[in-house]
C-alpha cells in the first residue's frame, strides 16, 4: 500500500508542515521505504495478544492538592516570541469582513 | 553556565574542607543539552529551541549538584535524540574522538565524546532506543540506561514518553554506578518514576560472579554481526565461564520485529510530544505570519531539521484515521510479545549479554542517505527500550582497526545491581588481563 503525494500532504496539514514538491516526493519515498518494512509486523498473528502501552502497569498516580510554589509570570513568559500584558502575543485569529 | 559551574565549585571546595563533601565532590559533568538546568539554554539539537533558556532545574541535575558534582558543559546531540550517529543537529556533527572521520553514534554522541576524550569525569545521556549504549560503545566508555521508571524524567525534554530514560556515562563502571545511585528514585514531579527503594548494595563490594547464570541470546549472534565483534565477545564469555559463571542459551524469538515495533511506537510519541512547538509560546517562531495557522506550519517547518521532520510525519501516518489499528496498535501488541520474550529468558537466567552494536563506528555521511539503514544499527538495543528493562554498554576491546566496540548487559526490570556488578566483572578483568 504505497503512500501517494496526495496523502504526504494530508499527513502534513495534520502535523502543521509544509513542504515543497521536492521534498514532499522525497518524502514519500522514504516514508514507503520504511512503512514496507514495518509491514513485516504482519507475519505475526496477534489477535490474542493484548497492547502494551506502558510498561510499568501505572494506573491513576493520585496526589494531594495542595498550593506548592511554581513559577512566576515573568519566568513562563521569559522565552515568549512576543507578549503583551503578561499575555503570549500571536497572530490575529478572527479576520476583518 | 561557566559562573554557576564555578560558584557551585566554589561551594564544594568549602564542604570537602569542611569534611561535609558529598559522594559525587569532585566529579565535573557534561549534560547532554535536552536536560535543563535553570538560567542556561537548552536547545535539544534544534534551531526550534536554539535561545530557549530553562526557567527551572531537571531533577537529576538538583540531586547530582546535591552530592556535590559540578557540571560544566552541556553536549551535543542528534536534534530532538533523534538518530544514531549525531550528524542530525542544527549545531553541527559530534566526531569519535578515536577516528575524526566517523562517527560517535548517538543520540547521545557529544555526551560519550567528551567522556571519552577526557574533558570530563562522566556525562548524562538519555537512551530511548539505544542513545546512550551505542554511542558508549562506538566511543569505548560505559553507558548505563537505568529501568523505565528508576530516574525522574523532570526536566528532560520528552521524545518518546514511554521509551526515554536518563542515564550516565562514564570511564569506569564505578562511576556509572555512583552517579545512578545519586539520581534514581521516586520523584513525585514524575508520575511515571518508580515508588521502589534504590538498591544500596553495591557492585563494588567484592562479591564473585560465581554461579551466576549469563543468557546469550542466540537471535543477537546470527548474520550481520562483524567478526571482530563476535569474536571479543565469545573470548569475553569463554573467561565469565572460568571465572565460574554459568552461561546459558537463550532466546528472544521476537528480535527481528523490534525495530519496526520501535519506530511506529516512538514516532508515534514524538508526534504528539513535538506538537507542543508551534511558536506560540516558546522557540522559533517564522515572523511576518499572515494568520496562526501559518505561524504554526512555518515555525514548525523552518525550526525542525529533516530526520525531525520525517519522523512527526511516520508518527503522525500511523495515528492517522485508518492505520491506527494497522500500525500502532499493532506495534504495541508486538511490544507484548517482545517483553514476553524477555520474561521468559528471564526464568533461566540472571541477566542477558549481547554485543552492544552489530558494527564499530561508521563513517560519517555513510549512512546519511538511507534512513533506515541508519535505524537498523539500532538493531541490538531497541528491544530492551520496548521491555522498559536496564541495560549496559561496557568496553569489550577493540577491533582490527583500532575502534573500540561494547557488550551489553540486560537486566531483569530493576535489577541495575547485576548489571553494574557483571560489569565491573568484566572492566577488572580487562585490567588485569
Amino acid at each position: 500500500m504505497a503512500i501517494t503525494i496526495a496523502q504526504v500532504e494530508q499527513v502534513a496539514r495534520l502535523a502543521k508542515l509544509q513542504f515543497d514538491s521536492e521534498e514532499k516526493k522525497r518524502m514519500a519515498e522514504q516514508l514507503n521505504l520504511i512503512v514496507d518494512y514495518v509491514e513485516k509486523l504482519n507475519e505475526l498473528d496477534t489477535s490474542e495478544v493484548a497492547p502494551t502501552a506502558h510498561i510499568l502497569n501505572l494506573t491513576n498516580v493520585l496526589r494531594e492538592d495542595s498550593v506548592e510554589p511554581s513559577l512566576s509570570p515573568e519566568e513562563v513568559l521569559q522565552n515568549a516570541p512576543r507578549q503583551n500584558n503578561s499575555h503570549f502575543s500571536v497572530p490575529r485569529v478572527i479576520k476583518e469582513l | 553556565m561557566a559562573e554557576r559551574a564555578r560558584q557551585k565549585a566554589g561551594e564544594v571546595d568549602a564542604r570537602v574542607a569542611a569534611g561535609e563533601a558529598g559522594s559525587l565532590a569532585g566529579t565535573i559533568l557534561a549534560v547532554k543539552d535536552l536536560i535543563v538546568m535553570k538560567g542556561g539554554r537548552v536547545t535539544c539539537g534544534s534551531r526550534i529551541l536554539a535561545d530557549f533558556v530553562s526557567p527551572y532545574d531537571a531533577t537529576v541535575v538538583e540531586r547530582l549538584e546535591a552530592q556535590d558534582a559540578v557540571i560544566i558543559a552541556k553536549t551535543n546531540m542528534d536534534e530532538f535524540a533523534m538518530g544514531s550517529s549525531n550528524e542530525n543537529s542544527h549545531f553541527g556533527a559530534v566526531r569519535n574522538p578515536h577516528d575524526r572521520q566517523r562517527v560517535p553514534g548517538g543520540s547521545s554522541g557529544g555526551s560519550c565524546a567528551a567522556v571519552a576524550a577526557g574533558m570530563v569525569t562522566a556525562a548524562l545521556g538519555s537512551d530511548t532506543g539505544g542513545s546512550i549504549r551505542q554511542p558508549a560503545a562506538f566511543c569505548g566508555v560505559v553507558g548505563l540506561k537505568p529501568t523505565y521508571g528508576r530516574v525522574s524524567r523532570y526536566g528532560l525534554v520528552a521524545f518518546a514518553s514511554s521509551f526515554d530514560q536518563i542515564g550516565p556515562i562514564a570511564q569506569t563502571v564505578q562511576d556509572a554506578g555512583d552517579l545512578f545511585r545519586a539520581m534514581a528514585g521516586h520523584d513525585p514531579k514524575d508520575s511515571t518514576s518508580a515508588q521502589l527503594a534504590v538498591p544500596v548494595l553495591d557492585e563494588h563490594s567484592g562479591e564473585k560472579i560465581k554461579g551466576l547464570r549469563i543468557g546469550l541470546p542466540k537471535e543477537y549472534f546470527a548474520d550481520g554481526l562483524a567478526a571482530d565483534i563476535r569474536t571479543a565477545i565469545d573470548q569475553l564469555v569463554a573467561r565469565l565461564a572460568a571465572d565460574g559463571a554459568e552461561i546459558v542459551d537463550v532466546s528472544l524469538p521476537h528480535t527481528e520485529y523490534a525495530i519496526a515495533a520501535y519506530y511506529i511506537i516512538t514516532t508515534a510519541e514524538a508526534s504528539s510530544n513535538l506538537a507542543r512547538y508551534d511558536g506560540a509560546r516558546y522557540g522559533y517562531r517564522a515572523e511576518q505570519s499572515d494568520s496562526l495557522e501559518e505561524m504554526y506550519v512555518r515555525s514548525r517547518s523552518e525550526g525542525f531539521g529533516e530526520e525531525v521532520k520525517r519522523r512527526i510525519m511516520l508518527g503522525t501516518y500511523v495515528l492517522s484515521a485508518g492505520y491506527y489499528d494497522a500500525y500502532y496498535r499493532k506495534a504495541q501488541q508486538v511490544r507484548t510479545l517482545v517483553r514476553r520474550d524477555f520474561e521468559q529468558a528471564f526464568t533461566v537466567c540472571d541477566c542477558l549479554l549481547t554485543p552492544t552494536t552489530p558494527t564499530t563506528a561508521f563513517k560519517l555521511g555513510e549512512k546519511t542517505a538511507d534512513p533506515l539503514n541508519m535505524y537498523l544499527s539500532d538493531v541490538y538495543t531497541v528491544s530492551v527500550n520496548l521491555a522498559g528493562l536496564p541495560a549496559m554498554s561496557v568496553p569489550c576491546g577493540v577491533d582490527s582497526a583500532n575502534l573500540p566496540l561494547g557488550v551489553q548487559i540486560i537486566g531483569n526490570a530493576f535489577d541495575e545491581t547485576t548489571v553494574l556488578k557483571l560489569g565491573r566483572h568484566i572492566e577488572q578483568s580487562r585490567v588485569e588481563r
